[in-house]
């Protein structure tokens, strides 16, 4: 009961920095649905998908994914951040559960996410997204894009703590996510990559939550069906299960590191 | 009863190349103020991070209010406090936000949190500026208000890890006001410095480390006594020099030092104002007339000299030249 207390507040903290620094919340959302803009526009005619509704159908379950695949880097930077203002000695030293900092610091950029995925939802609306699916199946993808973000949030805890510097910190996370959201199904077909990479984009987890998430959004997904590998064809499972790996090798391991930081 | 005690305390980095510490032994006994006085790089550091929990030593013991910092290390964290180096509070939050987390997160419930926070804000006069994010804070309110951070609930060994260390002078005599009224209020105090007028103004106890080892340990007046009694200083005009020095020798049983600038005459003596009336006389019935006589009792910056062959100002320049 303490520890959940301890996580409720450092989670509300999280919040409580985030009202004070509005500019945080402000970018995180205006990049993604800057992204949802340019690619729509400039992408989205030359593209040719085949599909009802054009290539923003296709495109925004691409976005989604890419966006809270950042999530990574968020959890990381802060943490390194709280490292170099001694913060973490701090909080180390008080009575509270060892764990409740970094937990509240996963859920609360998960939070972040929640209100990031409405902005960019209302945004692909307005430029002529139409998922099909149904409520349940809508919200199914939201939870699965969320889930997906916290446990690449629990990466980010590992790289935070890991890493000397903020801006390390920054760099290796950009340069961890960047390539894996774009080797991946999300922006364009993998068809036209080289065999070796799209044996790479068939099973990177970025492509199958796509897939996952173009399927529950009402599309058949046939950005990456190239090789009926069981990836392309089951995505949901294969998410659901990269999810559940990630989290049973990191949560461990990025407490650990908490506990044992100093040393 | 000894509050806080370490026995032997080893810590290595990088694989036993660096020996932080090289068998440390301390002792504070409750209620009491003990500095831990050395020069960067001489453990402090690394002392105050396993007493509180944060490092675990190579080996050795630590009992903290007689609990065992490396077996019990929660219970520990139920009667300590500590306010590192750096100001270790949230830049962008106010200074009452900052105080009601940390009050919520001690398990004193919102509404004694809030109640605790002002009280603090009052007492460390930082009420003016509870509602500003940190980051408006001058270096002296921020240190101040990490101090009261570790007040929160009234601890039973205080830890404070360098607590002036980059103020300017007018906020390390802030804070050495803030921490001379928590002595007087009956705290059992561990502070470490690499500033010997602090450790002088604020400790009842020294231990001076040097290398992950303590190297002397006693009030500051036994520690200068340790270096030696204290000196004898003459100036005198040019003419008389020389039988002022005949004087001092023989007052002193060593032969006493000149330097001819200042025209100034020492001597070690032991017997401190009897030697200084000894000379006064035989210089009167010379006819000598002393421009200046004194007693001087050797500095802390002696002591520090004479135990480790190296003053610990010089060090501490050269650390901040390098940085």
């Amino acid at each position: 009961m303490r520890a959940l207390n301890d996580i409720y507040i450092i989670t509300r903290r999280q919040l409580l920095l985030l009202s004070r620094v509005p500019e945080v919340l402000i970018f995180s959302t205006i990049q993604p649905v800057m992204f949802v803009l340019l690619f729509r526009y400039v992408f989205g005619g030359s593209i040719d998908t085949g599909q009802p509704g054009g290539y923003v159908q296709l495109l925004m379950p691409g976005i989604f994914v890419q966006t809270v695949a950042f999530t990574l880097a968020g959890t990381a930077s802060g943490l390194a951040e709280d490292m170099k203002k001694g913060l973490i000695d701090r909080f180390r030293s008080l009575p509270i559960s060892q764990s409740a900092l970094v937990i509240g610091r996963t859920l609360g950029d998960s939070l972040l996410n929640i209100v990031v995925l409405a902005v960019m939802g209302i945004a692909g609306y307005v430029v002529g997204w139409r998922p099909s699916s149904g409520i349940g199946n809508i919200a199914l993808g939201f939870l699965f894009l969320l889930f997906f973000g916290y446990a690449l949030s629990w990466v980010g805890v590992l790289v935070g703590l890991s890493a000397s510097d903020a801006r390390v910190v920054q760099n290796v996370s950009f340069i961890v996510t960047f390539p894996l959201t774009f080797l991946s199904n999300a922006f364009a077909p993998t068809t036209g990559m080289p065999r070796a990479l799209q044996y790479f984009a068939e099973w990177n987890p970025v492509s199958t939550m796509v897939a996952a998430c173009r399927e529950l959004f009402g599309l058949e997904n046939q950005f990456g069906a190239t090789a009926g590998s069981f990836p392309s064809e089951h995505p949901l499972v294969t998410s659901l299960f990269y999810m559940v790996v990630i989290m049973v090798i990191f949560v461990p391991l990025s407490l650990r590191k908490y506990r044992n930081y100093a040393e | 009863m000894k509050t806080v005690i370490a026995e032997n305390l080893v810590k290595t980095y990088d694989k036993g190349k660096v020996r932080a510490l090289d068998g440390l032994n301390l002792d504070v006994e409750e209620g009491t103020v003990l500095s831990v006085l050395g020069p960067n790089g001489a453990g402090k550091t690394t002392v105050v991070r396993i007493l509180t929990t944060l490092l675990r030593p190579d080996s050795g013991n630590a009992q903290v209010a007689g609990i065992d910092v490396v077996n019990n290390p929660e219970k520990v964290r139920e009667v300590i406090g500590l306010s590192g180096q750096y100001a270790a509070v949230d830049e962008i939050l106010t200074g009452y936000d900052n105080l009601v987390m940390f009050g919520e997160l001690y398990h004193l419930g919102k509404k004694q949190a809030v109640v605790r926070a002002n009280e603090l804000l009052e007492r460390f006069s930082l009420t003016e500026a509870a509602k500003r994010p940190i980051k408006t804070y001058s270096g002296g309110m921020r240190r101040r208000l990490d101090l009261a951070a570790s007040l929160i609930v009234k601890p039973k060994v205080l830890f404070l890890d360098e607590p002036t260390t980059g103020l300017d002078p007018r906020g390390r005599q802030e804070m050495w006001g803030v921490i001379q009224e928590l002595v007087k209020g009956g705290v059992t105090l561990l502070l470490t410095t690499q500033y010997l007028e602090e450790a002088d103004q604020l400790a009842d106890d020294i231990a001076v480390i040097d290398t992950g080892k303590v190297i002397a340990r006693g009030t500051s007046d036994a520690l200068k006594k340790q270096v030696g009694g204290e000196r004898l200083e003459v100036v005198v005009e040019q003419q008389h020099v020389a039988k002022t020095m005949e004087i001092v020798s023989a007052v002193s049983g060593h032969k006493a030092g000149l330097d001819e600038g200042l025209r100034l005459i020492t001597a070690p003596v032991s017997t401190g104002s009897v030697a200084l009336f000894e000379v006064l006389k035989s210089l009167d019935s010379a006819g000598i007339h002393a421009l200046d006589v004194g007693l001087k009792r050797p500095s802390l910056d002696d002591v520090f000299l004479a135990l480790t062959g190296h003053t610990a100002e010089v060090k501490i320049e050269e650390k901040e030249v390098k940085k």
